[in-house]
């Protein structure tokens, strides 16, 4: 792997807890796409809010992944801001839906905090936070 | 049929979560007994995966539809062995953390499959 190389270019982010957070990434990429991929293919105007909300959590999960496979400064930055959207995403529309639950005919991957996910989109983007600013600091000490 | 494999597939599961839960908790890679453990919870994916092709081509219907009921068949066939080769990947107890989250996920993607062929 690209530990035992004499150069590494890149920080690795999916070295220990990361390689958790890669699976559990990789876990929602198939999860928020594939189901919205189905909703939107077969019945796309029962929820057309909830699908499209469902959509682009798969498309932040997506991103993220490829960030932490990709490893590096840049790919760091990049999925430290996604998780932040995702973080906002999953508190701001877990608050409408419970606030507002006639916007949401059918639930989305962000519904009730998650919940439908075990709590995951939750806990997850805070946990990545974490661990993404952990691996800037142990970059800094290794420099 | 399916549903007794649905259940075993299940608890399998959530055995193999305890187990490599119990690996990270002692700090320790996945070894060789754990991923025959991941091989014996595959090979009850697998024959689900089967069974649920035979049930569909005798024209058994599931409830929330095919598509739905495929893809659950063939996320639950990919979830542990991923996760495996990741463990591979990742020679510390953080590899067992994510053994045992396989084995969480599966054990939800059965409860799912279950409700999906109307159980």
């Amino acid at each position: 792997m690209t530990a035992t190389e004499p150069k590494p270019a890149r920080t690795r982010l999916i070295g220990g807890p990361g390689m958790v957070l890669l699976w559990l990434y990789g876990v929602m990429v198939v999860g928020a796409v594939s189901r919205s991929a189905y909703q939107i293919a077969t019945d796309f105007g029962r929820a057309p809010l909830a699908y499209t909300l469902s959509a682009v959590a798969g498309v932040v999960y997506g991103f993220i992944t490829y960030s932490l496979v990709r490893g590096g400064e840049r790919a760091r930055r990049a999925a430290l801001v996604c998780c932040a959207a995702e973080l906002a995403g999953v508190l701001v529309v877990g608050t409408w839906t419970l606030v507002e639950p006639s916007a949401f005919p059918d639930a989305t991957v962000w519904s009730d905090y998650g919940m439908g996910y075990l709590f995951i989109p939750v806990l997850l983007p805070v946990s990545a936070l974490y661990w993404l600013r952990r691996a800037h600091r142990q970059e800094q000490h290794a420099a | 049929m399916l549903d007794a494999l649905t259940l075993a597939t299940g608890v399998a599961a959530l055995l193999l979560a305890a187990w490599c839960g119990w690996a990270a908790h002692r700090d320790q890679p996945t070894k060789d007994w754990h991923f025959i453990g991941m091989g014996v919870v595959t090979l009850l994916a697998v024959v689900q995966l089967v069974v649920g092709f035979v049930a569909l081509a005798r024209g058994q219907k599931p409830e929330q539809g095919t598509t739905i009921f495929v893809a659950y068949l063939l996320g639950a066939f990919a979830c542990v062995p991923a996760a495996g080769f990741m463990s591979l990947a990742e020679r510390t107890r953080w590899g067992s953390v994510t053994v045992a989250a396989a084995g969480v996920v599966l054990a939800v993607l059965e409860v799912r499959l279950y409700d999906i062929w109307g159980g």
